[in-house]
């Protein structure tokens, strides 16, 4: 935390960046929330452990934030995902960002798109055991129960957007829920609407998504649409062998094919 | 002064029965895994929501649920007419308004008193044909809060704990067995009537009554025991200091621009409070034939303000949490006489980027104009 | 259910399958008139919403079928279309959307029997499914909804 607000205080005063994206102690202590530090005096304000949840990558897209001048941003390594991602979505250029990777109390200056991926090179991928195992257990149940499940989970959703507004990757400026000519997904939040959304946001997403589970947390319902995500984000991994957010290579695994893709589904 | 009554806790069960012979609905809130919610007591529901059958699933000793009971009066999707095209013609039809009687059990004070705020603006021009009938048809049996959490704050916004208004009985849980049972409007005295036997005179005469009433200490009345149990929620902001601030500090787009930069501009905020009322209309057809609905919508969402002609008066989030603020605490204040939020801390609870509310407006009454 | 009659829908592109179901008719082989077809450029172009939407206007199966993996008119639509399938196939029976009452195949121009059976053998095998009861319908005016907890 202290070598955070060091590289904070230096970086402002240098001039290097106008602003330091990251994160500062919430409404209770189980949560933290974005702070914007512009002043090296306020550099005391961020934190770093275990609430710093948040994909901060999503202001990246904010105007205001835009106009506050060239950040540095505090990034976990999902966050360093969703830059790479954007990047190759061409949303971001390089540099235009000054990623800040902590772990074990140091901060890791990642100045370039060619940083960021050798440092995500050296962290973990793919999903944890525990995780895992969360996708097999839903998978496992029966058709009815997994339906019974996702009825139950989806029929609480209200159709806020806090999913879509916390994805650094939903960054369309007029969403497909927004379009109305035609109308393809209900706007009312009844049954066959909170399905649609939910499946059209996992499908966007599909290929994309980078597992940071921002919108779960998110969710005021709760709802755990990160595993929407996630089951995806296996599948692309396994048929596909996609990886979004460790390069900037275009790799999107559905604008692309192979003519011997799987396919004993095919009659 | 509302009549005070004792009823004991064993007695929910008989009064739920009581209340749904009657033909009402009762909501309640109860207990889903983590979250509380309010849901239909007494009806074995199928579509995956599990059973819920009796009292002994109510959780009173929640603080807040996530959803408001605004539902209630408000829907989330709410049908208005069903239309068919046959050829030329244009067939409509009113879907007539739905409106059960219910009664809300265990509602908050705070969320209680939301209900006046949203009968301001659902009737002050012309009464809103879906609202006007459910509200008629609802009765509040409120429950006194014994804690609160960091993000209430009912003081601030003319509420309190044990405040009664909006409520029609309002319960307080005096010890482990008993309520006070404040009768306060004449639809409480409806529901006492379908079953006097379960409330008890609170300050009895005699011996007997006493037993049975509320009074175990000599000279401790019913109401000092409702006060010793009320959870201490610190006002942080009057609402007479916004009042004259509010208006001063609306050009002042450097305050706005600072409170909203980490607000995300999603709908949750408005959702999840007992007092937003806005909405959309849309029509959802296939081809020939449709139905228009109304849904809710958010003054937060970037385009809620956009014009056909292109040009969008809010097009900026800060202008849109200005709106938020300004409308809660000034504009209806100012236009309804009643203020637009009752200090129930849904949003800040909710809000994924932390916006709290409060403290955004305990900021605002404290910057110099 | 001896007298039930499923009701589906294919989704077929224009210079194959729907070219190949021409074919069935011409050759005058009779097969279930349980399906209705709606004809695309390509599969390429089938949203994965389509499908379910089909369902939420009361359908009991949906059919989906294009040109053979290099036979593709546009080259490569129908290779897009396999791994958006691929995907969502995952995806929805994760949550409990019943996958046997969807069914991809490539049907060509010149194979109308394989369209025949092919419509026969999923007419028989949602009729014994049953009607989609569970799915939510949409709320057009005509179909009832279904309610929200």
């Amino acid at each position: 935390m202290d070598a955070l607000r060091e590289k904070a205080r230096a970086l402002l005063e240098g001039g290097t960046v106008k602003v330091v994206i990251g994160y500062a102690g919430g409404s209770d202590p189980q949560r933290a929330r974005a702070v914007f530090v512009r002043d090296a005096a306020q550099a005391d304000q961020l934190i770093w452990n275990e609430t710093c949840r948040q994909n901060l990558a999503t202001y990246l897209n904010k105007p205001e934030v835009k106009a506050l001048g060239k950040p540095a941003l505090v990034a976990r390594p999902a966050t360093l995902r969703s830059l790479l991602q954007n990047a190759v979505e061409s949303q971001l250029a390089d540099e235009a960002v000054l990623a800040l990777a902590v772990a074990d109390g140091q901060v890791v200056e990642l100045p370039t798109f060619a940083a960021i991926e050798e440092y995500l090179a050296q962290q973990p991928h793919g999903l944890t055991a525990e995780q895992q195992q969360e996708l097999s257990r839903l998978a496992a149940l029966s058709l009815e129960e997994r339906w019974a499940f996702w009825s139950a989970e989806l029929g609480r959703c209200i159709k806020c957007f806090a999913c879509r507004a916390a994805c650094p990757l939903c960054y369309c400026d007029r969403c497909i829920v927004e379009v109305n000519q035609p109308q393809w997904i209900p706007v009312a939040s009844d049954a066959l609407g909170n399905l649609e959304w939910n499946v059209v946001r996992a499908m966007h997403l599909a290929g994309r998504c980078v597992d940071c589970g921002s919108c779960a947390d998110a969710c005021p319902e709760g709802i755990r649409i990160d595993l929407l995500n996630r089951v995806l984000a296996q599948e692309a991994l396994g048929s596909f062998g996609a990886e979004p957010g460790y390069s900037t290579r275009k790799d999107y695994a559905l604008a692309a094919y192979k003519p011997d893709d799987k396919e004993e589904f095919i009659r | 002064m509302s009549q005070q009554r004792i009823l004991e806790k064993k007695s929910l069960d008989e009064l739920f029965g009581k209340l749904t012979a009657a033909g009402n609905r009762v909501l309640a809130p109860l207990r889903n895994g983590q979250r509380v919610e309010f849901a239909e007591v007494g009806a074995g529901q199928g579509g995956g929501s599990p059973g819920r059958d009796t009292a002994s699933q109510i959780d009173l000793d929640y603080i807040q649920t996530a959803r408001p009971a605004k539902e209630v009066v408000f829907p989330r999707y709410e049908h208005m007419l069903r239309y068919r095209l046959a050829g030329k013609d244009a067939q409509a039809e009113e879907i007539a308004p739905e409106a059960r009687p219910t009664v809300l059990f265990g509602l908050h004070p705070c969320d209680a008193a939301s209900f006046a705020t949203l009968n301001a603006v659902f009737t002050w021009d012309s009464p809103d044909a879906y609202f006007e009938p459910k509200l008629a048809k609802l009765t509040i049996v409120g429950l006194s809060c014994t804690q609160g959490d960091a993000y209430c704050f009912c003081t601030s916004v003319g509420g309190g704990p044990g405040a009664t208004h909006g409520s029609d009985i309002l319960l307080t849980p005096i010890d482990g067995k008993r309520y006070l049972a404040e009768i306060v409007t004449e639809k409480g005295a409806a529901v006492v009537a379908l079953a006097p036997h379960l409330f008890a005179p609170a300050n009895g005469e005699s011996e007997p009554e006493r037993q049975r009433g509320a009074t175990t200490e000599p000279g401790a009345t019913a109401t000092d025991l409702k006060e010793a149990v009320l959870a201490q929620i610190a006002p942080r902001f009057a609402p007479e200091q916004l009042g004259q601030r509010l208006p001063a500090l609306f050009p002042r787009n450097g305050v706005w621009v600072e409170q909203s930069l980490r607000c995300i501009g999603c709908g949750a905020c408005a959702y999840v409070c007992p007092t937003c009322t806005c909405f959309d209309i849309q029509d959802e057809r296939q081809r020939y034939a449709g139905v228009r609905l109304r849904c809710w919508d958010s003054c937060g969402f970037g385009l809620f303000t956009l014009h056909a002609s292109g040009h969008n008066p809010r097009a900026k989030q800060s202008e849109r949490w200005r709106q938020r603020v300004m409308h809660k605490f000034s504009y209806q204040p100012e236009r309804l006489g009643v203020l637009g939020c009752v200090g129930c801390g849904r949003c800040s609870r909710s809000c994924p980027a932390d916006m709290n509310l409060a403290q955004h407006v305990e900021a605002l009454a404290q910057t110099p104009t | 259910m001896a007298d039930f009659e499923p009701k589906l829908v294919a989704f077929v592109c224009n210079w194959c399958t729907y070219a190949g179901a021409d074919l069935t008719g011409t050759s005058r082989i009779k097969y279930s008139p349980n399906v209705r077809m709606i004809r695309l450029p390509c599969t390429g172009r089938i949203d994965f919403m389509l499908l379910l939407q089909a369902f939420g206007q009361g359908v009991d199966g949906v059919i989906v079928s294009g040109c053979h993996p290099g036979d593709c008119h546009y080259t490569s639509g129908n290779f897009h279309a396999r791994r958006r399938w691929m995907l969502s196939r995952r995806l929805v029976d994760f949550m409990g959307i019943d996958l046997r009452r969807i069914h991809f195949s490539w049907v060509s121009a010149a194979e109308g029997a394989k369209w025949a059976e092919l419509v026969n053998g999923v007419t028989e095998e949602v009729r014994k499914l049953g009607p989609y009861e569970g799915f939510p319908k949409r709320l057009n005016g005509r179909l009832k909804a279904v309610e929200v907890g």
